[in-house]
C-alpha cells in the first residue's frame, strides 16, 4: 500500500504508523460532562465499511501526521492532508 | 534415449552432465531437468505425496504437480522442486521425494491398500480415531510416509536480497500478448518492466510452430526482444516470478538470480525479492491446459497434451519412444501436430468431438497420424505407460504408446487477479472462468482473459499495452498489432471419463473423482468445503491444474451447473515462495539493527556482557575474573557504587529538545505535574499518562533557558513518546508553538553515582562548581568538561546515592567515559551495567517497564501526589474514574522473604496467608524482584490490594510455573534511604 503524504509525496505505508480513526476530538475537559465524553472519546469508535478518515504519522519519513482518507473495503486512499491543520491536502 | 535428432531451442553443441537419484546423465543448455530426464527416458520422476504412486511430469511450467525434486545436496538441498522450472547446469544433482528404499521400488505404496483410510476428510477423520490407533498405526506408518521433501539440516550459505522498482507499466508473462503489449508501451516512452517467469521469453511462442508477421513465432519473439532491450525505458526480467498483487498497484515478485547456477556467482544474491510499483499492469499469464480425469490417468507418460509437445518442439525431447495425444480441442491438436513435425512419433490423436476441422485433419493426414474421433480413453496400463485402452461408439481398442498428451482445453491464468478479492466469471462460450473485478489498474490480455486465438492474442496485448501507458500519461502512437494467421479454436466441454479405476482428480494430493464423490455424499459441497475436506487445490501448485477438473465434477454431481458451484479465488503467493527470499539479510546478527551505545567499544573492551534493550545494546553487568557468576559481579558493582562511585552509560533514555514560547504549556499537558513553573537551571522527575488514565512513561525533564527544556523518556519508550508529543503539537493543539527534536542518539550521557562521585566530577569540569549549593540536588548546569567539550551537568539520581548525569556530544562519549574512569581511579570508581541499575531502583523503590505496564494507573504506582490539581493534562478526566480510585485495586508496596533466604520471583501472585489458590482470592502480583547486597536477602516490588495499608503483614507469594510458595512481608517500597537524604548531600 502506497500513501501519498503531503510533504514527502506517494510512500510505502511501511514507513508510517497507524493511529485509527480520526474523527473523534478532544473533548473539552472543562464540560460537566467530560467523564461521559471522555469515555466515548478513547474508546467508542464507528468501524464503517467505506471511506473512512484516519490518523497516519509518517514515522520514517518528514514525522508528521497524517489525515488519510481510506476505503475500508478496497484499502483505496481517496484524500490526504495534514492532520490537525488540514492544511497540504491532496 | 528419447531425444529427438534435431531441432528444439537446446544448445546440442555443449553437453552438460547431471545426476538424478545418484545415477547419470546428459543433457544440453537450453533444457530444463524435466526435459533433460525424458530426453533420456526417465519418465518416473517421483512418488504421490499419499498413495506413493509411480508419478511423472505431467506439465512443462511452474503449475507442476508431480515432479518436485530435492535440488542440489547439503545446506543448498532445496525440496519441492519442480523439475520443469529447474534449468539444467553442469554437475546439477536431483533425488526424487517421498520414496523409500528406492524411487523404483518403493514399500510404502502399500498405502494404496489401506486407501479407503486415506480418502477424502483423512484428516478430519483421523483426529476421530481412537488414541492407540493414532499412536500404533497412523504416527509409525503413515505419518512417516506422508510429507514432501526434506529441508536441509544446515543453515542457507546463501544470500538474498529486497529491491524496489518503479515503473509505469509492469507486464506479465512474455507470450504473443506480453510482447505485443510491452512493446506498444514501450514505444510510448513509458518505463516498462516485462516479468517473465521462465528463462526465456516467448511462453508459447518457444513451442508453436505459428506465423506472425509472415516470419516464424521464434522470429518474431527474437526481434521483439531485440527491439524491448534496446529501449532505455524498458527493463526484461526473466526468470521472474511476479507471485502477489497487493494494495496500491504494488506487486512481489522473485528473481532467481542464481538458482541456474550450481552457486551464486560472487557477490550476487540467489534469489532477489522484488516490491515493484506500477502505474498500471497488464497481465499476460496464458492459460493451464486443462486435465481430463479419467481411469489410470496419473500413470508415468500421461501428460498434458501442450507440455507433450513443448517437450518435443521447443526441447527436442521426446516424452516416449511413441505417443497418442487424447484432446477435446483444436489448440491441442495443433501442437500435437507440430510436436509430430518436430519429430515425435505419433501414433494417434484421440479426440472426443466427431470431427476435427478440416485443416488440421489434412495435416494430421499429411503426416499420418491417424485420428479417432468421439474417442475416449478409458484405461491405461504399465508401472510407466505402455498402452492406452480407447472407446468409441464403434467399439474399444488398445494402442501400444509409451506418452499420453492430454487436453481438455485451457483454463485462464487469472491467479493475479484474484489477489485484491477478484472473483473469476463463467464464459459458457469458452467453457472457462476469466477475471471478473481486476486490481485496480490492472487488464488483462491474452489466454489469461480467455483470449485464445493468436492473432486476437497479438491484437489484445497491442492494445492494452498501449492503454496502459496512455493512462500512465505516455502517448502511445497506434502501431499496428502484429498480424497472424488464423487458428482454429473449436472445442468441447469435457471434464471426465465414466469408466472403472482410479481417475486422479489433483495428482499433488491425490484426490480421484471418488473422492470427490465422497464429498458430496458428506455434504461437503461447497467450492471452498470441498478443497478443504479432500484437500484438492492445496499444497506447492494449489491446484492451478486440477481446480477446475474437481468442480466441474462437483457441478456435475450437484446438477447446479458449473457457475453455480463457483470456484475458489486464489491467494498470493501464486508460486512457493522461499522463506530466504522474504527473509533477505535480515537473518543472524542481522535479523534487526543493533544500536551500539557511544560507550560500547570501552564496555566491549572491559568485558561487559550485553543485553538488547530495545534495539540498544547494553552492557548487563562487567565480571571479574575469579567471579563464580552474574550475581557476584552485580553485587559487587552495587556494594561499589553505594560505598564508593559507580559509572554506567545512560545514552539510551529517549532525549527530547524542545524549544519555543509554549513548552511550559505543552509539558504542562502532557505531564501530570507542573513544569511550566520549573525554574531555569532545574530539573524535575514527570509522569506522562496516555489519554485512558494509564500511565505511559516517566522521565526527567530540565529546563535549560526559558524557552528550551530537553525531556528524557525510558530507552524503551522513547519513540512512542516522541511520537505522542508530535501528534500533541499537530493533531490536538497546533496553535502551540514548540519545535521537537529527538536527539537521543546526538548526546552521549553517563551517569556516575555513589558518595564519592562529586569528586571524581570535580575532576572533569572546565571551571564548573559542582558544590552542594553550587549545583544542588535536581539541578542542572552548562558549561564544559574534559578541557573544552561541551557539557550539561544533571544533579539526578536513580540509584539513591548522590549522583550526576553528565551528557556530551555524542562523538566525545566514550572519551568521557575514560575521563571519568581516570578520574575515579584512586576512589576505586567501578563500572556498572543494567542488572546492578535494577538492583539499586528496586533497592530505591522507583518504578520501571515492569511497573509501567501499561495496566497501572498513577495511583497504583504510589504517584498520584505528583498529579497536579491546578490544570489539565493528557488522562485526567479518565484517570478519575471511580475504578481507578478504588481502595481495592493492587497498589506498589516493597516485599521481603519471610525466611530471607528465600528467593523472591517476579511474576509470583499475592494470595491471602491459608487461602486457596484462586482466581477469586488474587490480590495482586510482584512485578520486580532482586537480591540486594545492601540488605543481604531479596527483595521485590510488587502491587498488593490495598497495599499501603499492609505494611508488616505476611502474604502468600505463589508462583505455580516455577513451583514458588512462600510468605513475603509487605512494607515500604523504599527499602533504603527512605527519605532520600542520600542523594541530597
Ligand atoms: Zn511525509
Amino acid at each position: 500500500m502506497r500513501i501519498p503524504c503531503p510533504y514527502c509525496g506517494a510512500r510505502s505505508s511501511h514507513e508510517f504508523a497507524y493511529l485509527g480513526d480520526a474523527a473523534p476530538t478532544r473533548p473539552d475537559p472543562s464540560a460537566p460532562d467530560a467523564a461521559e465524553a471522555f469515555h466515548s472519546y478513547v474508546y467508542e469508535r464507528d468501524n464503517p465499511a467505506g471511506p473512512m478518515d484516519e490518523l497516519w504519522y509518517h514515522s520514517a519519513g518528514c514525522r508528521r501526521w497524517l489525515k488519510v482518507t481510506r476505503d475500508t473495503r478496497t484499502h483505496a486512499i481517496t484524500a490526504v492532508a495534514f492532520a490537525g491543520t488540514g492544511e497540504g491536502g491532496r | 534415449m528419447t531425444r529427438l535428432v534435431d531441432g528444439g531451442l537446446i544448445d546440442r553443441s555443449r553437453t552438460l552432465s547431471f545426476a538424478f537419484d545418484g545415477k547419470s546423465f546428459t543433457g544440453h543448455p537450453g533444457d530444463t531437468l524435466a526435459s533433460a530426464l525424458l530426453a533420456n527416458g526417465v519418465r518416473l520422476m517421483g512418488r504421490s505425496f499419499k498413495y506413493h504412486r509411480p508419478r511423472g511430469v505431467v506439465t512443462a511450467g511452474s503449475e507442476e504437480p508431480n515432479a518436485l525434486v530435492e535440488l542440489r545436496t547439503g545446506a543448498r538441498r532445496e525440496p519441492n522442486t519442480r523439475a520443469t522450472t529447474v534449468e539444467l547446469y553442469d554437475g546439477l544433482e536431483a533425488a526424487s521425494q517421498n520414496r523409500w528404499p528406492s524411487l523404483d521400488v518403493d514399500v510404502l505404496s502399500v498405502n494404496r491398500l489401506v486407501s479407503p483410510f486415506l480418502g477424502a476428510g483423512f484428516y478430519y477423520k483421523t483426529f476421530m480415531w481412537p488414541a492407540a490407533f493414532w499412536e500404533k498405526l497412523y504416527e509409525p506408518v503413515i505419518r512417516r510416509a506422508a510429507g514432501l521433501g526434506r529441508a536441509p539440516d544446515a543453515p542457507d550459505p546463501d544470500t538474498y536480497e529486497k529491491a524496489t522498482a518503479f515503473c509505469d507499466v509492469l507486464v506479465i508473462g512474455s507470450g504473443a500478448a506480453g510482447l505485443a503489449a510491452a512493446q506498444a508501451a514501450g514505444r510510448s516512452g513509458a518505463r516498462v518492466i516485462l516479468a517473465e517467469e521462465d528463462f526465456r521469453l516467448g511462453g508459447r511462442l518457444l513451442s508453436e510452430r505459428a506465423v506472425i508477421d509472415g516470419g516464424s513465432a521464434l522470429d518474431f519473439v527474437a526481434r521483439a526482444e531485440a527491439e524491448l532491450s534496446s529501449l532505455p525505458n524498458v527493463r526484461l526480467m526473466p526468470r521472474t516470478t511476479v507471485f502477489g498483487a497487493y494494495d496500491g498497484s504494488e506487486y512481489g515478485a522473485v528473481e532467481r538470480v542464481g538458482d541456474h547456477l550450481p552457486a551464486p556467482l560472487p557477490f550476487q544474491p540467489r534469489q532477489r525479492l522484488w516490491r515493484i510499483v506500477a502505474k498500471r499492469c497488464v497481465l499476460a499469464a496464458g492459460a493451464f491446459d486443462r486435465p481430463i480425469v479419467f481411469p489410470g490417468n496419473d500413470r508415468p507418460g500421461v501428460m498434458s497434451a501442450l507440455a507433450l509437445a513443448t517437450y518435443a518442439t521447443r526441447y527436442g525431447a521426446g516424452a516416449g519412444a511413441n505417443a497418442a495425444v487424447f484432446s477435446t480441442n483444436d489448440h491441442a491438436v495443433a501442437a500435437a501436430l507440430d510436436a509430430a513435425e518436430a519429430g515425435l512419433k505419433l501414433d494417434a490423436i484421440i479426440d472426443v468431438r466427431p470431427a476435427l476441422p478440416d485443416a488440421l485433419a489434412a495435416r494430421a493426414k499429411a503426416l499420418g497420424v491417424r485420428v479417432i474421433t468421439e474417442g475416449e480413453v478409458v484405461a491405461t496400463s504399465g508401472k510407466c505407460l505402455t498402452s492406452i485402452t480407447v472407446r468409441t461408439p464403434r467399439g474399444s481398442e488398445t494402442l501400444t504408446v509409451e506418452a499420453l498428451g492430454v487436453s481438455g482445453g485451457a483454463t485462464p491464468n487469472l491467479n493475479l487477479t484474484c489477489h485484491l478479492g477478484g472473483k473469476p466469471v463463467w464464459r459458457e462460450d469458452i467453457a472457462a472462468f476469466v477475471p471478473g473485478a481486476v486490481p485496480p489498474g490492472m487488464a488483462v490480455a491474452g489466454a489469461a482473459a480467455g483470449t485464445f486465438a493468436l492473432a486476437d492474442c497479438l491484437a489484445e496485448g497491442t492494445r492494452l499495452g498501449a492503454s496502459a501507458a496512455s493512462d500512465a500519461g505516455f502517448a502511445a502512437s497506434p502501431a499496428p498489432a502484429p498480424q497472424a494467421e488464423g487458428s482454429p479454436t473449436g472445442f468441447k466441454p469435457f471434464f471426465h471419463v465414466q469408466g472403472k479405476g482410479s481417475a486422479f482428480v489433483d495428482q499433488q494430493n491425490d484426490v480421484t473423482a471418488k473422492d470427490v464423490a465422497l464429498a458430496h455424499r458428506e455434504g461437503f459441497r461447497a467450492v471452498e468445503l470441498l478443497k478443504r475436506y479432500t484437500t484438492l487445490g492445496m499444497a506447492t501448485d494449489q491446484g492451478k491444474t486440477s481446480n477446475m477438473a474437481g468442480l466441474a465434477l462437483m457441478a456435475e454431481l450437484t446438477g447446479k451447473g458449473i457457475p453455480a458451484t463457483g470456484t475458489t479465488v486464489f491467494r498470493p503467493p501464486y508460486t512457493p515462495v522461499a522463506l530466504g527470499v522474504l527473509a533477505g539479510h535480515h537473518r543472524g546478527i542481522d535479523f534487526k539493527p543493533a544500536r551500539p551505545t557511544p560507550t560500547h567499544e570501552w564496555a566491549l573492551a572491559q568485558g561487559a556482557v550485553f543485553v538488547e534493550t530495545g534495539l540498544w545494546m547494553r552492557a548487563a553487568y562487567f565480571p571479574k575474573p575469579g567471579e563464580k557468576d552474574w550475581l557476584e559481579s552485580v553485587n559487587r558493582e552495587v556494594k561499589a557504587t553505594r560505598e564508593a562511585v559507580g559509572v554506567i552509560d545512560v545514552s539510551t533514555f529517549g532525549k527530547i529538545d524542545l524549544q519555543g514560547p509554549d513548552v511550559g504549556v505543552l509539558l504542562d499537558r502532557v505531564y501530570i505535574n507542573m513544569f511550566s513553573t520549573l525554574a531555569v537551571g532545574k530539573a524535575r522527575y514527570g509522569v506522562m499518562l496516555r489519554e485512558d488514565g494509564l500511565v505511559m512513561d516517566d522521565g526527567t525533564t530540565a529546563r535549560l533557558a526559558d524557552d528550551h527544556y530537553v525531556m528524557t523518556t525510558t530507552t524503551a519508550n522513547a519513540a512512542k513518546v516522541y511520537q505522542h508529543l508530535e501528534f500533541c503539537l499537530q493533531v490536538l493543539w497546533p496553535e502551540l508553538d514548540v519545535c521537537l527534536a529527538s536527539v537521543s542518539e546526538q548526546w552521549a550521557q553517563i551517569a556516575v553515582s555513589g558518595p564519592r562521585s562529586r569528586e571524581v566530577l570535580g575532576k572533569i569540569v572546565d571551571g564548573l562548581d559542582v558544590s552542594n549549593a553550587g549545583l544542588p540536588f535536581m539541578g542542572v548546569a552548562q558549561g564544559s568538561v574534559m578541557g573544552g567539550v561541551e557539557a550539561r551537568i544533571f544533579r539526578l539520581s536513580f540509584s539513591g546515592e548522590l549522583g550526576y548525569e553528565i551528557a556530551v556530544p555524542a562523538r566525545h562519549g566514550a572519551a568521557l567515559m575514560q575521563a571519568l574512569m581516570a578520574a575515579g581511579a584512586p576512589f576505586g570508581i567501578t563500572p556498572y551495567g543494567v542488572e546492578a541499575l535494577g538492583v539499586m531502583r528496586i533497592e530505591k523503590g522507583h518504578v520501571s517497564g515492569s511497573e509501567l505496564n501499561g495496566q497501572t494507573c498513577a495511583r497504583d504506582l504510589g504517584l498520584a501526589k505528583m498529579a497536579s490539581t491546578k490544570k489539565d493534562y493528557i488522562g485526567r478526566v479518565m484517570a478519575g474514574r471511580p475504578a481507578f480510585a478504588d481502595p481495592d485495586r493492587p497498589t506498589l508496596v516493597g516485599f521481603k522473604p519471610v525466611d530471607r533466604a528465600a528467593r523472591l520471583r517476579a511474576g509470583a501472585h499475592f494470595l491471602k496467608v491459608g487461602a486457596a489458590a484462586t482466581t477469586q482470592n488474587d490480590e495482586g502480583y510482584m512485578t520486580s524482584t532482586a537480591f540486594s547486597p545492601t540488605l543481604g536477602h531479596f527483595i521485590g516490588l510488587g502491587l498488593l490490594k490495598r497495599g499501603p495499608e499492609r505494611m508488616g503483614e505476611k502474604v502468600r507469594a505463589y508462583d505455580p510455573v516455577r513451583g514458588g510458595d512462600m510468605e513475603v512481608e509487605v512494607c515500604s517500597p523504599a527499602f533504603i534511604d527512605p527519605q532520600g537524604e542520600k542523594q541530597r548531600v
